[in-house]
């Protein structure tokens, strides 16, 4: 599904490699975690991965289905399957949630030649998946995240995942800001779309996430590399010793 | 006082074989009063404080500088909404084309018939206002409209009229010249709705005065026209009694240059003014909204709010000012003024200005111009909404702030939707 080969990222405003050489398969179907110290990249991987601006790609390559995504835009990106939930996502106001989620479906649907889906059919696509994740009405009709508590943000993520239904989905923190009842929440509704043909790589600090998205494998990321790869077990280690015993342990 | 030279010329220059048009002693007076008003105040030109951010010779040479029309594929406005039409062709009146103008509530009449009767209600209000409007900022380009107009309309509004007017103005002819001069006048509790859409004339001096009589409301709501070359110089004169109401909301695509100026006197105990406009300029585009509001009377409530989406070079302007007058407590003045510019190469000016003399007012006033939000733009791009459109949707969001002032929900997604259509167009 998705294949990082040997990737170097800098900063485009200054001197700064933050990834020095990243390699991560996922397979179809796979659900892997990556968790790292704070500054290890992790966030970084999302966004160049995503193609926010402000990162320079120095090296390397990272395809999602055999098809170069380093060099597309961000909306071809999602187009052929990417989606990345944001840590913090973004409040547009004066964008309506549905009109967003509707433009969004609509255009990918349209870049890959297909037909575009009526405004009823939508809407109960949209009511159905909502429903689910116990996101209200009131919640679809608001701009875009304003106004919208932690929880309801990335509840509406996890919505416009479900909605979209992209190959390879990118969790970047997702944990964060959440309470146990959030979180369960929110990883009931990825556990919902787990499927053969849809991968999941989640981002966290944290292990806790991955007692309720169980990963197959774990990657722990430090200084912009991938230091050590394992089961779901690698999880349990950090969270008993940290991080800095691995990083002994691999220099 | 003496006009400087260089303005006396330009002044001399525009009105040189012009001959002010006839009718009844009141009309003929009012013509000659306005006439001696703008040889006072000489026409604008650049130097004027008033004008620094506008350039007036355009508007102001003799010789109308041509524009093409634009053949728009939009179809017309307002179908779906039960109206009376009344069109205008490069300024003047069409009544081929346009309904019968009896209407429950309203009478309405052309200035050049009126003008011609010796006793005309039109006598209290025609350049009556726009004389009013001259202090203490001179508007020359409106007196000048006032000594020169022939066409126009006198709508007397005595009860609540059932449905809106549509005021349509087509521009056929690259080089039209119009000026026309309507004045409304609304009795006690009375209530009127005025659509206008169209760019009118290669080059158009328009003036509107609105009397808004106690208990009245007044609602208005205008498009501009998209043709590209278009030149405008409008004014809105509004004279409000208590307990009135006054909304405008103008919507701006296209024209070359545009200056759209509203006077508003709030003479009445508890009255409302709302003013707004909302504008998308790209390229060789100027778009100039100057309003002042006046209080004079006690608890009224007065807004301004103005956004402008600029690109490709295109600049904007807002001069606002609120003036609180002694005595005029309880006032709620508000004013905001926002641009978005979508590059480097374009510009706002702003001029917020509030000038108070009572005691016991909230006044408050803001401007802002931006960027797009970047990290907005990158969340659509990720969802995988192309640039453009991911960008116009932002520009929709931005100017909605001010297309939520139009009070009517028809009317208000209409032009929603226009203004949607148009940005779709833009990206082909």
């Amino acid at each position: 599904m998705l294949e990082i080969k040997n990737l170097h990222v800098g900063l485009e405003d200054e001197d700064k490699q933050i990834l020095k050489g990243v390699d991560l398969k996922v397979g179809a179907g796979e659900v892997h975690a990556i968790m790292g110290p704070n500054g290890s990249g992790k966030s970084t991987l999302s966004y160049v991965l995503s193609g926010r601006d402000g990162y320079e790609v120095t090296e390397g390559s990272a395809t999602l289905l055999g098809e170069e995504l380093l060099d597309m835009e961000p909306e071809e990106r999602a187009a052929a399957g990417l989606f990345l939930a944001f840590q913090y996502p973004v409040e547009i106001p004066g964008v309506g949630n549905m009109t967003f989620m509707r433009t969004a479906l609509n255009a990918q649907r349209k870049a890959r030649g297909e037909e575009e889906m009526s405004a009823a059919d939508f809407l109960k696509l949209v009511r159905e998946k909502a429903k689910t994740l116990k996101i209200d009405a009131d919640m679809l009709k608001r701009p875009v995240n304003v106004g919208f508590s932690g929880g309801e943000k990335k509840r509406n993520e996890v919505l416009q995942m479900a909605v979209l239904e992209p190959k390879m989905c990118i969790l970047d923190e997702t944990d964060s800001g959440l309470d146990v009842d959030a979180m369960k929440l929110v990883s009931d509704g990825v556990n919902a779309l787990r499927d053969a043909g849809r991968s999941f790589l989640v981002i966290t600090h944290y292990q806790r996430l991955l007692n309720h998205i169980q990963p197959d494998v774990v990657h722990i990321m430090s200084e912009g590399r991938i230091i050590k790869t394992g089961g779901p077990e690698l999880a349990l280690e950090v969270e008993e010793n940290g991080y800095a015993d691995l990083r002994g342990e691999v220099a | 006082m003496a006009l400087p030279q260089k303005k006396l010329d330009a002044t001399e220059a525009r009105l040189e074989g012009l001959s002010l048009p006839g009718g009844a002693a009141w009309a003929r007076a009012a013509r000659e009063a306005a006439l001696d008003r703008v040889k006072a105040m000489g026409l604008p030109e650049r130097r004027d404080e008033y004008w620094k951010y506008t350039r007036p010779d355009t508007l102001v040479q003799a010789e109308v500088p041509p524009a093409a029309t634009f053949d728009s594929d939009d179809g017309p406005m307002y179908e779906g909404i039960d109206r009376l039409k009344i069109v205008f062709v490069d300024g003047k009146f069409d009544e081929a084309a346009s309904d019968d103008l009896s209407l429950e509530g309203v009478t309405i009449e052309r200035l050049s018939a009126a003008a011609e009767k010796d006793i005309h209600w039109a006598k209290d209000v025609y350049g009556v206002l726009e004389e009013r409007g001259q202090t203490p900022v001179e508007r020359p380009l409106a007196a000048l409209n006032t000594a020169l107009a022939e066409d126009g309309l006198l709508i007397h509004v005595t009860g609540r009229v059932s449905k809106p007017l549509n005021l349509v103005y087509h521009h056929r002819s690259e080089t039209s010249d119009a000026i026309l001069h309507h004045v409304i006048r609304l009795d006690e509790g009375a209530d009127l709705t005025v659509l206008e859409n169209g760019p009118a004339a290669a080059r158009f001096n328009k003036v509107m005065e609105v009397d808004v009589a106690d208990g009245a409301g007044f609602h208005h709501v205008r498009t501009q026209g998209r043709d590209h070359e278009r030149r405008a110089a409008t004014h809105i004169f509004a004279r409000l009694g208590k307990e009135s109401t006054f909304k405008t909301f103008t919507l701006t695509v296209n024209g070359v240059l545009t200056r759209n100026e509203c006077v508003v006197e709030m003479l009445g105990d508890d009255a409302a003014a709302h003013i707004a406009g909302a504008c998308v300029g790209d390229g060789d585009f100027h778009h100039d909204d100057t309003v002042f509001v006046t209080h004079d009377a006690v608890n009224c409530e007065s807004r301004q709010v103005f956004k402008k989406v600029l690109r490709n070079g295109a600049k904007g302007v807002f001069q606002g000012k609120i003036l609180v007058k002694p005595g005029a407590q309880k006032t709620d003045g508000y004013q905001i003024s926002q641009s978005l510019l979508l590059d480097d190469d374009s510009e706002f000016d702003a001029k917020p200005e509030l000038e108070i003399y009572a005691d016991d007012v909230a006044c408050s006033h803001g401007s802002t111009s931006g960027a797009i939000d970047e990290e907005g733009l990158f969340y659509l791009r990720a969802r995988g909404v192309p640039k453009e459109i991911a960008t116009d949707l932002l520009t929709l969001a931005f100017l909605a702030e001010a297309v939520q002032e139009i009070e009517d929900e028809t009317l208000r997604e209409e032009l929603v939707g226009r203004l949607d259509a148009w940005l779709q167009r833009r990206r082909g």
